[in-house]
Order: C-alpha cells, then sequence, then structure tokens
C-alpha cells in the first residue's frame, strides 16, 4: 500500500532513465518584473520535460504569473477532493516587500516545488488541468483563469468559519447535543485532531525559526559595528595596541559577513521549509472541510431516499396516481445519494493514501532541513572559531612581550 | 482538545510539561553561571531574565545518551573548548591584584612593583541607620555599608580592618583627594543618584550602589599612589564617624593647599602629601586676607572636566596635543562601548531565541510522539529530538559566551571612568596655572601702583605720612604676593609633573589592559564557537541519512 515517495519520484522525474520510463519534470525560474505603479507583477518560466504522450512534446517552456498558479491549485482542489494539493506560498501582504530580490526568490522556490509535488503525485500528475498549465499559450491561460469563479475566490477566512462550523457539530456530536451529521469514527477522530493541533506546533516552531533568522542579522550587524569601533579605537593608540585593535575589527567585520551569509541559508534551508509544512497541514485542513461536506451530503442524501422511499411505497399502497411521479423522483435522489456516497468513499479512501504519503514526505523533507540545518550552523561556528583564531598568535606574543 | 482558538493557554499548559522533557534531556556542563554579574548598564537587566524556561537546570545523563563532550576522546588536544571557562565567578576572584580578577582591571604583572603586595577591599552588608535627632519623628534614614580591607601593606597598622560608611562619607573621601592629589587621575567616585527617599532604599538600588562602592574602592587602592594616600587610610580604618573635614569654602581650600605646599614639596617624592593625619583632619584655618588675590580661582573649582575658562593662555603645545588626543581617545571608547553593549545585547538575543526554537521542537517531539499512527512520525520525532537537544545547547553556550564577553568589554566601559580622571588631571594644571597667571597679573598691578604712590609721594615736601604708610603696606602685600606666586608656580611644575607621570602610566596600564581585553574576547569567541560548532556536528552527524549534497539524482 506504501509507495515510497522516492520510488515515484525516480519513475516520474528522472530524464535520464532509460526513455521507455514516463518522466515528467517541471521547473519554475527566471522572475521577471513586468508591467507598471499598482499592475506590476512577476512572471516566471515553467519548464517541462516529459516523454509522455498527453503532452506536446519533450519541453515545453510557458511563461505564467502567480494567479495562475492559484488557478491551478483551485482547479485540483475541486476535482481531487481528498487529495492533499500541494500549498501555494501566500500572497505577500506588504507592498513593498512584494519586490525585493528575497521575496521574489523565495517564492519562485516554492511555486517551483509546488508544480513538482504536482507532477510526482500519482493521482494528480495526470490531470487535464496540470496539462494546461503546462504547455497553454499565455492568452488561453488568460482566458482560463478569468472564468473562475465561485468557491475558488473564496477567502482563507470563509475556510476558517468552515472548519470552526465542523469543529464545533464534531464537538456538540460528542455531547450528544444534536443528531450528529459528522463523521465521528475515532481514527478520522484522532486524525483531525492531530492535523489540527500539529498546525499549532509548527507555526509556533516556524516562528522561532524566522526569529533565529533575524538574530543571525542582528549579531552580524553588531559584529560590523563594533568591528568599526575598535579600528578607530586602534586608530587612537600606538603601538602595538593599534594594529592588534585594527587587526580584531577587522576580523569582527569578516565573521560578520558569515553571518550573513548564514542568515539566508537558514531562511531558505529551514524556515521556508517548516512555513511550507504549516503550510501544507492548512491545505489539509481545507480538504478535511471537504469531506465534511461531502459526509454531509452524504448522509442527507441517504435521509432523503430513505423518506421518499418510504413515501412511494405508502403511495403503492394507497394506489396513489402519483405514484408514477414518485418513483421517478426516488430514482432520481438514489442515484444522486449513490454518487454522493461514492464521491465522499473516494475522499476517505485518497485521504488514507495521503496521510501516509504526506507523512512520509513530511519526514524526508524535514530531516532533510535539519541536516541542512544543523550543517550549517557546524560550518558557521567552525568559521568563525577559525577566523578568531587567527588573531591568538599575535595576541600571545604582545601580551607577553 | 480541539483548541486552536486558546494558542496561548496551550502554551502555557504545556510549557510546563515541557519543561520536565527538557529536564530529562541529555545536557552538558555547568549550569549557567552569568547570575551574579556586576552591572553593565542596560545589557545586563536582561542577562538574568528573570523568565527564563532553561535556565538553572540539573544536569542529567541518560546512559544511552552519553555525551561525547564529556568523553575526552572526541576533543583533540590544542581546542579552546577545553581550557575554558568554568564560569567567571565573584567570589573566585583571585585575591592577587595583578591576577585575572575581571572587575579590578587586570594587569600583567611587570606593571605592578612588587607581585606579593596586595590589598582587598569588599562592600557588602548594607543596613538601615538612623540619624540621631532630637524631634519626635527622627532622623533621616540612611544606608550604611561594611567595608572590609585586607592587605599586607606595611602602611597600613592592620591586616584586616572593617568599618560602617555611608554614601556621604565617600563624596568626603573623594573631594579630600581632589584636593590633595592635584594633578592626578584620580578614579572617578559613583554618582550622587538623584532620586526619592522611597527608592533610595529599594534594595536593586542598594545593590547597584554598593557593587558600585566596591568598584570605586578597588579602583583607589589599585592606583599606586593614593593607596598609600591617608585620607584613603583613615577612611578604610578609622572606626565610627569619618573624621575627614566635610566640604571647605573655596578660598580656605585654595588656602589650605598653599600652606600645605611647602610640606608637599619637601615632603615624599612623587608628590604624595607628607601632611600629618591629624592635619588632614583639622577644618581650614581662617586666610580672608588672601582671599580676595584668589578671586579669580573661584571659577576654576566646579568639577565641569570639559576645561578652564578662557582665562588660562595654555601655551604649550605639546600639552594642548596630548589633551586633543585624549579627547579623541574619550569619543572613542563611548563609541566602542555603546557598541559592545548592542554586540552583548545580539549575542543574548540568540541565545534566547536559539533555546526558545529548541523548545518549540521538544514540544513537538512529544507531540509526535503522544500521537504515533506511522513509523514515519517516530522517525521525525527523533530527528526533531536531536536538533533540539542541539539547540538547546548551543543556547546555553551563547548565554555564557555572552556573561564571559560581558565581563571582558567591560575593561571599556571602566576605562570612559579613567578618561573622566585624566580631564579631571588636566583641569588642575589649567586651573593651577590660572593660579600663577592671576598672581602675576595682580603682582604687575601691585607694583605699578607702587610706583605711582612713590612718585606722588615723593613730589611732597618732607613725605607724606598717610601715602608713606600706605606705600609700606602696599609693600607688604607685594612680598606676600610675591611669595605666593613663588609657590603657585612651584605648585604648577609639580602638577604638570604629576600629570605627566600619570599620564604615561595609564597609557601603559590602559594598553596592558585593552590588550587583555582582546586577549580575553577572542579566546572567548573561539572557545564558544568551537563548543558550538561540536554540538551542531553532532547533531548534523544524527541525521547523515538526509545528506543530499552527496546524492546523484
Amino acid at each position: 500500500m506504501e509507495i515510497s515517495t522516492e520510488q515515484a519520484r525516480n519513475v516520474m522525474q528522472s530524464p535520464r532513465s532509460p526513455s521507455s520510463q514516463p518522466y515528467l519534470s517541471a521547473s519554475v525560474t527566471d522572475p521577471v518584473k513586468l508591467g507598471n505603479g499598482v499592475q506590476a507583477y512577476i512572471s516566471y518560466r515553467v519548464i517541462t520535460k516529459t516523454n509522455l504522450p498527453e503532452y506536446q512534446g519533450p519541453e515545453k517552456i510557458v511563461i505564467r504569473r502567480y494567479s495562475d498558479f492559484v488557478w491551478l491549485r483551485d482547479r485540483l482542489f475541486e476535482k481531487f477532493k481528498g487529495v492533499f494539493v500541494p500549498p501555494l506560498p501566500e500572497k505577500s501582504a506588504v507592498e513593498k516587500f512584494r519586490f525585493s530580490a528575497e521575496f521574489i526568490e523565495m517564492r519562485r522556490a516554492a511555486l517551483d516545488i509546488f508544480v513538482n509535488r504536482i507532477a510526482s503525485h500519482p493521482e494528480l500528475q495526470h490531470s487535464e488541468d496540470l496539462r494546461t498549465f503546462l504547455q497553454a499559450d499565455e492568452e488561453t491561460m488568460e482566458r482560463f483563469r478569468f472564468q473562475e469563479t465561485g468557491i475558488f475566490n473564496k477567502k482563507p477566512a470563509d475556510f476558517m468559519q468552515m472548519f470552526r462550523d465542523v469543529q464545533s457539530k464534531v464537538s456538540d456530536a460528542v455531547l450528544g447535543k444534536e443528531k450528529p451529521v459528522e463523521e465521528t469514527t475515532p481514527e478520522y477522530e484522532k486524525l483531525k485532531h492531530y492535523i489540527f493541533e500539529l498546525e499549532n506546533h509548527l507555526a509556533e516552531a516556524q516562528k522561532h525559526a524566522y526569529r533565529l533568522v533575524k538574530r543571525h542579522r542582528e549579531l552580524g550587524q553588531s559584529l560590523l559595528d563594533f568591528g568599526k569601533a575598535v579600528k578607530l579605537l586602534g586608530a587612537c593608540e600606538g603601538e602595538p595596541t593599534g594594529k592588534l585593535f585594527s587587526d580584531l575589527g577587522t576580523k569582527s567585520e569578516l565573521v560578520s559577513i558569515k553571518l550573513q551569509k548564514e542568515a539566508q541559508q537558514v531562511l531558505m534551508n529551514f524556515e521556508e521549509p517548516l512555513k511550507d509544512y504549516v503550510r501544507y497541514v492548512q491545505s489539509i485542513k481545507a480538504t478535511i472541510t471537504e469531506r465534511a461536506t461531502a459526509f454531509k451530503q452524504h448522509c442527507e442524501l441517504a435521509e432523503t431516499t430513505k423518506l421518499k422511499e418510504i413515501n412511494l411505497d405508502k403511495l403503492m399502497l394507497t394506489r396513489s396516481d402519483k405514484v408514477g411521479e414518485a418513483e421517478i423522483e426516488y430514482r432520481e435522489i438514489k442515484a444522486e445519494s449513490e454518487e454522493a456516497t461514492i464521491r465522499f468513499e473516494r475522499i476517505v479512501k485518497r485521504m488514507n493514501e495521503e496521510i501516509v504519503r504526506f507523512q512520509e514526505q513530511r519526514m524526508e523533507e524535514m530531516g532533510v532541513a535539519f541536516h541542512q540545518f544543523a550543517k550549517g550552523q557546524a560550518r558557521l561556528a567552525n568559521g568563525i572559531a577559525d577566523a578568531w583564531r587567527a588573531l591568538l598568535p599575535k595576541l600571545e606574543a604582545a601580551s607577553s612581550a | 482538545m480541539m483548541g486552536s482558538e486558546n494558542a496561548d493557554g496551550f502554551e502555557e499548559t504545556n510549557l510546563n510539561a515541557a519543561k520536565e522533557e527538557m529536564e530529562n534531556l541529555v545536557l552538558n556542563g555547568d549550569g549557567a553561571g552569568d547570575s551574579s554579574n556586576s552591572a553593565y548598564r542596560s545589557a545586563m537587566s536582561t542577562l538574568s531574565s528573570v523568565h527564563d524556561p532553561l535556565s538553572p537546570l540539573p544536569t542529567v545523563l541518560t546512559p544511552a545518551d552519553s555525551d561525547p563532550l564529556t568523553a575526552p576522546s572526541y576533543i583533540e588536544p590544542p581546542s579552546y573548548a577545553d581550557v575554558i571557562f568554568s564560569p567567571f565567578d565573584e567570589n573566585s576572584d583571585s585575591e592577587i591584584n595583578g591576577g585575572e580578577s575581571p572587575d579590578s582591571l587586570s594587569r600583567s604583572p611587570s606593571s605592578s612593583s612588587s607581585t606579593s603586595d596586595y590589598i582587598k577591599i569588599t562592600v557588602s552588608n548594607p543596613q538601615k541607620e538612623q540619624e540621631t535627632s532630637n524631634s519626635i519623628v527622627g532622623g533621616n534614614t540612611y544606608i550604611t555599608y561594611q567595608i572590609t580591607t585586607r592587605t599586607n601593606l606595611p602602611d597600613f597598622g592592620a591586616s584586616e580592618s572593617s568599618v560602617r560608611r555611608r554614601f556621604r562619607d565617600v563624596v568626603t573621601l573623594a573631594d579630600r583627594l581632589a584636593e590633595s592629589y592635584r594633578g592626578f587621575c584620580i578614579p572617578p567616585r559613583p554618582d550622587k543618584s538623584v532620586v526619592e527617599g522611597q527608592v533610595m532604599q529599594k534594595q536593586e538600588f542598594v545593590e547597584q550602589r554598593r557593587v558600585a562602592l566596591e568598584k570605586y574602592l578597588r579602583r583607589l587602592s589599585a592606583h599606586p599612589v593614593i593607596r598609600k594616600s591617608d585620607e584613603l587610610k583613615v577612611f578604610l580604618q578609622v572606626q565610627g564617624k569619618l573624621p575627614l573635614p566635610m566640604s571647605t569654602d573655596v578660598a580656605s581650600r585654595m588656602l589650605d593647599g598653599a600652606v600645605k605646599l611647602p610640606k608637599q614639596l619637601f615632603g615624599e617624592g612623587g608628590g604624595a602629601s607628607a601632611v600629618a593625619v591629624h592635619e588632614v583632619v583639622q577644618p581650614a584655618r581662617g586666610g580672608r586676607d588672601l582671599l580676595r588675590l584668589f578671586k579669580e580661582l573661584r571659577q576654576t573649582v566646579s568639577n565641569d572636566w570639559v576645561g578652564v575658562k578662557p582665562a588660562v593662555v595654555e601655551e604649550d603645545k605639546e600639552f594642548l596635543e596630548k589633551k586633543e588626543k585624549m579627547l579623541d581617545l574619550e569619543q572613542q571608547i563611548i563609541n566602542a562601548s555603546q557598541q559592545a553593549e548592542s554586540l552583548v545585547k545580539a549575542q543574548q538575543d540568540m541565545g534566547e531565541t536559539m533555546g526558545e526554537l529548541g523548545l518549540a521542537f521538544i514540544k513537538l517531539t512529544k507531540f509526535e510522539n503522544e500521537e504515533v499512527v506511522f513509523n514515519s512520525q517516530r522517525t521525525r520525532a527523533t530527528d526533531m529530538k536531536n536538533l533540539a537537544t542541539a539547540a538547546v545547547k548551543a543556547s546555553r553556550f551563547y548565554r555564557e559566551l555572552n556573561s564571559q564577553t560581558v565581563k571582558h568589554l567591560d575593561t571599556l566601559h571602566e576605562y570612559l571612568g579613567m578618561m573622566m580622571a585624566v580631564q579631571g588631571a588636566f583641569a588642575d594644571r589649567s586651573s593651577a596655572l590660572l593660579t600663577v597667571q592671576t598672581l602675576l597679573s595682580d603682582l604687575s598691578s601691585l607694583q605699578a601702583r607702587a610706583e605711582k604712590l612713590e612718585a606722588a609721594s615723593s613730589k611732597v615736601f618732607g613725605g607724606d605720612k598717610s601715602r608713606i604708610r600706605k606705600i609700606e603696606e602696599l609693600k607688604e602685600t607685594i612680598k606676600a604676593t610675591e611669595d605666593a606666586k613663588n609657590v603657585a608656580i612651584r605648585e604648577y611644575e609639580r602638577i604638570k609633573e604629576n600629570n605627566r607621570s600619570e599620564v604615561e602610566r595609564l597609557d601603559g596600564e590602559r594598553r596592558a589592559d585593552f590588550m587583555n581585553m582582546m586577549k580575553g574576547f577572542v579566546v572567548n569567541q573561539v572557545g564558544y564557537a568551537e563548543k558550538i560548532s561540536n554540538v551542531w556536528a553532532k547533531a548534523a552527524e544524527e541525521t547523515s541519512q538526509y545528506d543530499r549534497e552527496n546524492q546523484r539524482s
């Protein structure tokens, strides 16, 4: 049952595997600022490499913007209910940050991961919308994008409200307040509880990770300033103190640079993956809501079907001339109910598979992030030790003189 | 618990649980050890953070995860990670002044005249006392401090003595020293604080003051000349009320100085006061005659180091250059001291945030372990735990590093005080020069008047009794002024010499102290960077199966 993500990825994404092996990979590159003033935006190059017959050739390059990615996500969310659709990086809240190099790079990297996750997902990779996204020319893409309305424009706040409804109804059911229209299986309860709690924990960890990035930068800045001040002080003193102060100042500036570099690494390789994890969990919450909706429909339609059946029987008993009509209604409702049940069960099945994939992927990705973070910190500390250590011989010599 | 709304409550309740988790973690080494720092401006208030979930923790070694840092084989010999740093403790100061004690300025042994000389002063045991008063309400309350001196210097009678003094006594001491040791770089005394009575009694204020007093007295006793002063001896040893005059008016003070001058001139070498102790203790005698001659001197008596008002004509170029240099140096020390403070804060913050990150991951670890459904969860939990452990350890090292850094960089702060002392010494010189110049100009105007009178009187045949008398009086005054001028010149020269030797001494000491500061700072940085690196290297090793750099796609 468990397909390791490694296997899936290898099968689908390695361009070097023998041509008989199907592969699909995409990369998001080359952010370019287009347009002016308020309407300015960033466009990205999306390069697709594949040998799949459904695609228009081994390589295709298209230009896409953020809202195109949003369109893709919304379509997948709608069509593949139960699947944990990979999350998108947020729209930027702060205007002036929107075009900073750092933000653009972070977004590009996140979009790249987004597309590749879709391309390596056993169900999503076959999506027609994905093909459109990867291949359609820009005008077509724009047309598609403008057609979307309805649920796709729901704001996160709306989803939050839906979550809360789900939560409160579940707890009511547990307390026996009203007839439950929500699932109450213990495993599912456990899962929901896990997801909600996980988000809190992860968000906190991410918050501290972000602060840590800032601390690196602040420490770097203070060492820079300290180095400058020490140099100036050295200029006032005669020798040998003056020269030593000057060397100290220079080293301080050097260490400062190392810290700034590491700050960037921590941001990209540690904080961002954590943030991504949080987003993924939020995406799962959206799926949970979908499932709740589907469950409700399935229940309600089943309820209605039963009522219609009872009604039909009654009519049949009384040999009413409404029987024919009622029968048709009954069949229709029954069909709908069966569809709703199928939909619901498909969601359940998908979610069960997804949760396994999700856990494994996160284990893998977090492991990588932790490892890189630890390595980065070790390298930084080593570099700092080496830098300062170089001063010691002169300091020792001077103080014993 | 479905609470996503009450995130804060959630954090609270789980913090305690997480603390327990933390205590079961493998933690190496000593406690934080930074609790007894002396104040270093505002940075210090954040160092001893009250709500700190990470300190002090008992160290618990579980056999399964014995820390390689404690196993000797892990660390290569020449590393500095080993060398350090049982945390600097106030009470473990070496007794000898020339040693590594962090809050008296540490010197290289060559600069103290004899390494077996020592004097150690401790200020402790603040107590509330009340002024005796006849009123029903009672007198003001004030704080006294116990001042204990241990020394083997022969000048001091006893090898150990203990007295009780209040802050006002310290002000008196400082004022008397300023008079007796003109031209010397006298360490500045702690500020009088202008605060309300209530605050004066508050524990924090009293403690800050106690620390400041101790530092001040120690600095005084580290000064090669002042440590032998009578004023200091009296302060440190005479029981009961401090027998030094609390204040003198300007003229008397100058006169007192003039009276003492001959003794000082012919006394011990180095300009030390040779006045007998009992004379120090007498109040100044009168001497209104010379008052008007010294009236210009009032303006120089202010403690404003910025300098004497323009009346002085300083022609000594070398002196002016030196003064400029000192001002410049002071500016740079101020600047460096400010940047040092920022650095300390940044190191502190880094440690704190690192610790908070570790704590967050510990909570995550616990959470994943609670709700285990998949094996991948267990693996992830283990990975997180490794990371968390490393982060917590690193956080502690940052804090230790920081408390050491504070002690070293505090030298900069100390020298700000010394720069003030230098300015004071220069001010003494300028005021002495002003005295000389004033006397010279008075002398010449007196002489001019005498000439005029003589010319006028010679025109009166047979002598003009009243004029002749006036002339004689004038001649007396001229003689006195002449004498005073000579004394003042000698005083000026003496002070100039004091200046020179003091500045030279200070320059040498400052260089040595700054050298030590740099060395201490750098050794610290190296040592702790190594320790931190080891911690993370271990975590990297533990997660090495995720190393993607060496993978082929």
